[in-house]
């Protein structure tokens, strides 16, 4: 879809999805790296797939020059310009559009370019804390947590993407091209769903809920999210509504076939319940009897005993789990394409399907039939 | 320059669905100028108003829910009852107006209520049409239901967070929906921008289960090249020492990283430890984390004698990366937040003054706005239909007698 959209990003780690979406998208993005940077990782690879690479020393005059020939004819730059470094002036919004008005610049940093802390160092856990996010995973009483893979990466990134976009929407009736700052640690405050709206509207500070749901009763019960199962965990939740209905009659049916004790889920009439208004001791008794039947299951046969009720809950996958669903295998979504060895390697793909088809990688993470040039060696 | 109109000003959205992924995609457009309606009906309104608090003054009711608002801000409100044929000759009628349909039922309803995308270009040619829910719209599972809680544990998230020997953890709400309606905010404009070009529309179907996985794309390939499975750590980091969350005096914590030598002697010297970095055991990272038990004593010893906030001034003055861990409370005392208007309060009706988050980024020229709470239900049926639609005060009238607003 944008096919034509010339895309140059300077991205470190903070940014490196920003680009990797846009490619995906249909945009030509050539990514700059400094010469002898590592590009061996998993991260590296699986985030700057599908982007022609150039390597270019910008500390050095050529290196510049270079950046400032693709950036005069390029749509959109992305940069993640470290406070205190060259690259302050480097990608320096007012620089640029002198070299091309049209063009769009993508700052993505941890606080933002502006306010007092522009020029704080973080990296992403100190972004996670900042944004809120630790301040809710983690035990109640225990260590404020993140998650083990790096997420305000990921969070700005996309945000940055989006913001590309906007901006080039924008182009289409000023003609001008425009700055988009992203702030990492307000990208992360999307993940935290409607947490702020306790603090605002009835000032309580929802906090760490380890294992269990909080907030979604007036009582204040907690409902179990996490139920041992003979190979992993499975994420099942007592719900309302019509979907959280059908799911709890579904249980209990299952329940019942196994011939397994009920209970007082047996009794329970689930057009009635309502876990908004439910009490602790209800939401207790109700759940020693569902932990013993998750308990004798699989996450396989959870998974797949579930989708045939129509119920809801899901396994806690691991990256195992997640390469061999067959729903992600039916719908295409993993791309082989050649690694740095030239063996195959297997890809997420474009996280969108366009009028049917999903748009397909066009590259490898490093380029192999030499387009790639080597500046500082040139 | 700002160049007085917000960045997607024209643009019409039609949103048919509720809770967080199809709305928040609505509102990260509205919040640049998009004019966006969202539909609900009086029998069934937006999940989000009546399933999750908070209410004002802690009382459950239809107006009252904060949740449903804060992802509804900047938005038109109407109801439309789809299985009324008055009703869907109303849905039609948005339908032809919109450049752009955004919808999140399970696969397969939004057809049998007569407004899949098929149907809807007929009159429509260049409408761009998001279908996003759980799984996608094809493959075994596709028809699963389902809530991003829980697709959150599906796609990994939960497992990866926690301690190596525990439970895993819960992201706070649905995580993985905000992810694909960023995402799907993303591919929406790329189809707008093509519009532009083409004239042509799109049809985009957004499986929220695969773009939680490009969050997670370096573990996956991780696991596809080497058959390593990437496993919960705590806070720990491969690449970093000391990397951690450390308790402050009261209830404050802040987090901090080490990710060369010269940052570990800076932290050192800054929480008086100099002899610490001196110590050649340390000097490297591989050092660092056989020590982790030595250096984090010493850490943990200089956090809890003082205040989150002040400890982490403190280590950013001596260059080392270090935030407290800001509560949810702190959001909106932050003095970096406060000063980047991350909040905008608009006032409800009923809730009375709440705060609305802003775009995650500034844009120079055309910046963002929160221009409205989130709409009461059906509060812009007339605004919508007669202004927007140019119905006459008897057609509109007539179509509410039918019962099409129900």
């Amino acid at each position: 879809m944008l096919q034509g959209c010339v895309v140059l990003d300077c991205s470190r780690r903070l940014g490196w999805i920003a680009g990797r979406l846009l490619a995906d998208l249909g945009a030509d993005v050539t990514k700059l790296e400094a010469p002898g940077s590592d590009v061996s990782s998993a991260d590296w690879r699986a985030l700057n797939i599908n982007k022609k690479l150039i390597r270019a020393d910008l500390s050095e005059p050529v290196g510049t020059r270079m950046l400032d020939d693709i950036a005069s004819s390029a749509d959109i730059l992305i940069a993640t310009p470290s406070a205190g470094t060259s690259d302050v002036r480097l990608f320096d919004y007012d620089r640029l559009r002198t070299i091309n008005p049209r063009l769009i610049v993508v700052a993505i940093t941890p606080f933002g370019l502006t306010g007092p802390k522009a020029q704080w160092r973080a990296s992403d856990i100190e972004i996670m804390a900042a944004g809120g996010a630790m301040a809710l995973a983690g035990e109640p009483e225990g260590t404020p947590l993140r998650v083990s893979a790096p997420q305000s990466y990921a969070w700005a990134g996309s945000q940055g993407a989006v913001g590309a976009l906007t901006a080039l929407a924008a182009r289409w009736r000023t003609g001008r091209g425009q700055l988009v700052d992203v702030s990492a640690q307000a990208a992360v405050i999307t993940a935290l769903s409607h947490a702020p709206t306790f603090v605002d509207i009835l000032g309580i500070t929802p906090t760490r809920a380890g294992a269990y749901m909080t907030g979604r009763s007036v009582t204040g019960a907690k409902y179990r999210v996490f139920w041992p199962c003979r190979d992993g965990f499975i994420n099942f939740i007592l719900y309302g509504g019509a979907a959280g209905r059908r799911t709890n009659e579904q249980l209990v049916a299952w329940m019942r076939e196994k011939g397994l004790e009920l209970g007082p889920l047996g009794a329970m009439d689930w057009a009635r319940f309502s876990p908004t208004r439910a009490t602790q001791a209800e939401v207790d008794a109700m759940e020693i009897p569902i932990g013993r039947f998750i308990g004798s299951l699989t996450k396989r046969e959870f998974l797949e005993g579930a989708h045939k009720r129509e119920m809801l809950g899901y396994p806690v996958s691991n990256t195992a789990d997640i390469s061999t669903d067959p729903q992600l295998e039916a719908r295409g979504f993993w791309q082989d394409l050649p690694g740095p060895d030239g063996r195959a390697e297997r890809h997420c793909g474009c996280f969108v399907i366009v009028d049917g088809e999903r748009p397909p990688l066009v590259r490898p993470s490093e380029q192999a039939e030499g387009v790639t040039r080597h500046v500082s060696e040139a | 320059m700002n160049a007085g109109f917000l960045a997607l000003d024209g643009l019409k959205i039609v949103e048919f669905g509720g809770y967080a992924a199809g709305p928040h995609v609505g509102k990260m457009l509205a919040n640049f100028g998009a004019t966006v309606v969202h539909v609900e009906s009086m029998s069934r309104p937006d999940g989000f108003r009546m399933q999750y608090p908070p209410y004002k003054d802690d009382t459950p009711g239809i107006n009252s829910g904060g949740c449903f608002t804060y992802f509804n801000d900047s938005k038109y409100g109407v109801t439309i009852d789809v299985k009324n044929p008055e009703g869907r000759k109303l849905a039609r009628q948005l339908t032809d107006w919109c450049d752009i349909v955004i919808e999140n039922m399970r696969p397969g309803v939004i057809d049998r209520i007569g407004l899949g995308f098929e149907e809807l270009r007929k009159s429509n040619s260049d409408l761009i049409m998001l279908s996003t829910c759980n799984m996608g719209q094809t493959g075994p599972r596709a028809d699963t239901p389902g809530f991003g809680s829980q697709l959150s544990a599906l796609a990994g998230f939960c497992g990866l967070t926690g301690a190596k020997d525990g439970p895993p953890m819960l992201l706070y709400g649905p995580y993985i929906d905000y992810v694909a309606s960023t995402l799907g905010a993303a591919a929406v404009l790329a189809a707008l921008e093509r519009r532009e070009r083409t004239g042509k529309g799109a049809y985009l179907d957004v499986s929220q289960y695969e773009c939680g996985l490009l969050f997670l794309a370096g573990p996956l390939l991780e696991y596809h090249t080497s058959g390593k499975i990437a496993d919960r750590v705590e806070n720990d980091d491969p690449d970093a020492a000391p990397h951690g969350a450390y308790a402050c005096q009261g209830e404050g914590w802040i987090a901090l990283s080490c990710w060369s030598e010269d940052e570990f002697a800076r932290l050192c010297g800054a929480i008086g430890r100099a002899e610490l970095a001196r110590d050649p055991a340390l000097a490297t990272l591989a050092g660092r984390k056989s020590a982790s038990v030595r250096i984090n004593d010493a850490l943990s010893a200089w956090a809890r004698a003082r205040e989150a906030h002040q400890a982490a001034r403190m280590l950013q003055a001596a260059g080392v990366p270090c935030h407290a861990v800001n509560s949810i409370a702190d959001l909106f005392s932050d003095p970096q937040l406060v000063a980047r208007r991350q909040w905008s309060r608009r006032r409800h009706p009923v809730i009375g003054d709440q705060a609305y988050c802003s775009p995650a980024f500034e844009l120079s020229e055309t910046p963002g706005d929160v221009t409205a709470s989130g709409p009461v239900l059906g509060a812009d049926n007339e605004r919508v239909f007669r202004d927007f639609l140019r119905m006459s005060k008897d057609e509109f009238d007539a179509a509410r007698a039918k019962g099409a607003m129900d």
